[in-house]
């Protein structure tokens, strides 16, 4: 009898009921709020006269919508100009204080961006399950945690039931086998593979990370990937507990302590596939055939690596997918053939759950230090993933780095991922962006953004275009 | 929830693949804490040809001519048939809210993405798959067709064209009933209360550590 997959044993470890019609209820052990799809759940409650079930699985902090200039953060909620998203801050406060549930409010130094807070407070821990009104939340898979992006009705469902009405997923493996080339980073792998499978090529999936390549990514690495799982369409990515999980979860504030930690690594040690489980799907990739990554289009599946040009519509063969090519192209105003290395910036941004973690910080910070960013980038910025990275990276001297070199220091947020605070792109403006998403208008009205990772983002904003990243690593 | 059980209405072409939920609410009409209103930006991006702002009177915006729900043939439509993995990218709920808002009561696609499935059927929000090729066929005659019509019965789970082709859709059993009697199905899992308690209580003693008035004792 084949073994079980990872997803299989977590799926099993929470399953409360399952029924004749093919759904199931699982009990969920930890909910992430955020301002943005919270409050019309609180509200659902109110209406229906409904408590949460559990107070202790919940926790919640304001990262959407909060400013990120030093100046405005000073003045706490006040500093929010914008008034309709100051109600929504605010209506999150109230809600947690109406309701009994801990919020990281915006001035706290736990403070930060839901997907980096969750790990860094040992909140998120191996075998939970993990949910968030919020897609990213895939990220914290990167625990062996089964986590799910929800939607606002499901939140106010888990508030008021603990439990999700879910499908068993299918399972996917994807492998990447070797070692990851210098200058190659977690973010690179995983828009590797996006662009291998597509960004619906995990609908319907569950994918676990795995081979050797996976194995020697930290835990902040483990989480970039992890989190753009749903960019390749999957609401879950895994990767199994070893021991780079267990040594970051040590003394986390919410992790267990003493006989309760002992008991809980023993248990975690299980959390991998067994080599007898079968997956419906498996890709492997070749580590050393990675390079750095650059998305040129308007899905993040169209991507290519730095060495690469952009293609040409009319090459592909597929109407749906010539037509989708040919609009990206117009959109992103690139030309056919053009060469990567040739597309301009105007702006870059460093942040986002997907990389804006100490290490994240620190391997941009290594490309800028001494350098300045070139004349032509108008605005180069470093957002910090919560107040714990920022107040991390500046012991280590990180903030001057950037300063220096001509990167605005921010505090932390979502920022300009989605530009719902006032970080967002101009019309036209390319962007070099270590975010998830390069969907039309996403950083702003008309602006056409790349993703890429930190240590790309930085050359480029050195170098004013894109830049290979290895070139300058080994000189 | 609506309750959703037959439908006949006008059917609008969104030929595109990979309509993200972005796409079909930008982001800045997120701040508001309703879950109605949303109609008047559905697609501002691709609606108007200016950005738009929450609270904006959108009468006087200029719109964009060569958008397909701007098209007079298509005013009134309330099937949507578009592109595969329609409602990519994020959670937000915001964006069946606002096909809901805007008079959508059915999407039809090759496919969808996993959460967007999820809260369409939540929000009374019919979402038909059909084969790629049943679909290149519906925007050939959508197209040719002005006034095409589409009968949508979830009850029997077939749509039905104006010459009478009757094109057959799986949905799970679960989903339609629901969306058949306008079910809210938080009041379905609470009866399954005593059920819940009885795993959670199993749970905390398995694996303690997960509560954490336990793990730290």
């Amino acid at each position: 009898m084949a073994g079980q997959t990872l997803y299989d044993k977590l799926w099993s470890q929470h399953l409360v009921k399952e029924r004749d019609d093919g759904t199931a209820l699982i009990y969920i052990d930890r909910q992430l709020l955020h301002e943005v799809t919270s409050p019309q759940a609180f509200e659902g409650l109110r209406l229906a006269g409904r408590k949460p079930w559990r107070l202790d699985a919940n926790l919640a902090t304001p990262d959407h919508n909060v400013p990120t200039t030093v100046k405005e953060r000073a003045e706490g909620n006040a500093g929010i100009k914008d008034p309709v998203s100051l109600i929504q801050v605010q209506t999150l406060d109230d809600n947690c204080v109406e309701f009994g549930i801990e919020e990281f409010k915006i001035n706290d130094p736990r403070q930060g961006i839901v997907h980096v807070v969750g790990p860094e407070q040992g909140a998120t821990l191996p075998g939970m399950t993990v949910v968030c009104g919020d897609s990213h939340t895939a990220t914290h898979g990167a625990f062996a945690a089964l986590a799910h992006g929800i939607g606002t009705s499901e939140v106010e469902h888990v508030l008021a039931t603990q439990c999700l009405l879910a499908q068993k997923m299918k399972n996917m493996q994807v492998r990447v086998e070797g070692e990851l080339g210098t200058g190659v980073t977690a973010k690179d792998v995983v828009l590797a593979i996006i662009g291998r499978i597509g960004t619906a090529g995990g609908t319907g999936y569950a994918i676990e990370f795995a081979g050797s390549a996976i194995q020697g990514l930290s835990m902040e690495g483990r989480m970039t990937v992890c989190n753009m799982a749903i960019e390749a369409g999957a609401r879950v990515g895994l990767i199994a507990v070893d021991d780079t999980t267990i040594d970051y979860l040590a003394e986390r504030p919410f992790a267990p302590t003493g006989e309760q930690w002992q008991a809980a690594v023993a248990d975690w040690c299980g959390l991998v596939s067994d080599d007898s489980a079968e997956f419906d799907k498996v890709v492997v990739l070749d580590a050393a055939e990675i390079e750095p990554q650059v998305s040129w289009g308007t899905s993040p599946e169209m991507v290519t690596g730095i060495s690469g040009e952009v293609p040409d519509p009319a090459e592909q063969t597929d109407d749906t997918l010539r037509s989708g090519y040919t609009r990206a192209l117009q959109y992103m105003g690139l030309a056919p053939r053009q060469k990567i290395t040739d597309i301009r910036l105007d702006k870059v941004f460093i942040g986002s759950c997907t990389n804006s973690r100490i290490e994240d910080l620190r391997e941009a910070a290594k490309v800028a230090r001494g350098k300045k960013v070139a004349d032509s980038i108008k605005l180069a910025m470093v957002v910090p993933g919560s107040g714990l990275v920022k107040r991390m990276a500046e012991a280590e001297g990180l903030d001057r780095i950037f300063t220096e070199a001509g990167f605005e220091w921010r505090e932390p947020g979502c920022s300009m991922c989605l530009a719902m605070n006032a970080d967002k792109l101009g019309a036209g403006e390319h962007c070099a962006s270590t975010s998830n998403r390069n969907f039309e208008g996403r950083q702003g009205y008309g602006g056409r953004t790349h993703l890429v990772s930190p240590a790309m983002a930085a050359a480029a904003a050195i170098a004013g275009h894109f830049v290979d990243v290895r070139a300058i690593e080994e000189a | 929830m609506n309750k959703f059980e037959r439908t006949e209405g006008l059917v609008a072409p969104l030929d595109r693949a990979n309509v993200d939920t972005d796409l079909i609410i930008p982001k800045q009409f997120l701040k508001s804490i309703k879950r109605t209103g949303f109609g008047i930006n559905l697609f501002d991006e691709l609606r108007y040809l200016d950005e738009g702002y929450p609270g904006q009177d959108c009468t006087h915006r200029p719109l964009n001519p060569d958008f397909v729900l701007n098209q007079p043939r298509y005013q009134g439509a309330s099937v949507l048939l578009t592109r595969r993995n329609f409602g990519c990218g994020s959670s937000r709920e915001h964006a069946p809210w606002a096909l809901e808002d805007f008079g959508f009561r059915v999407v039809i696609a090759p496919s969808f993405a996993d959460i967007f499935y999820n809260n369409a059927f939540k929000n009374g929000l019919l979402l038909v798959t059909l084969p790629e090729e049943t679909i290149d066929r519906l925007f050939a005659e959508v197209e040719a067709n002005e006034g095409y019509r589409l009968d949508v019965d979830l009850e029997n789970q077939r749509v039905t064209t104006p010459s009478g082709e009757i094109l057959e859709f799986e949905v799970d059993d679960f989903r339609k009933h629901c969306l058949l009697n306008g079910l809210d199905d938080i009041g379905i899992t609470l009866q399954d209360e005593e059920a819940i308690r009885v795993f959670e209580a199993k749970h905390r003693a398995a694996r303690p550590w997960l509560f954490r008035d336990t793990a730290q004792a």
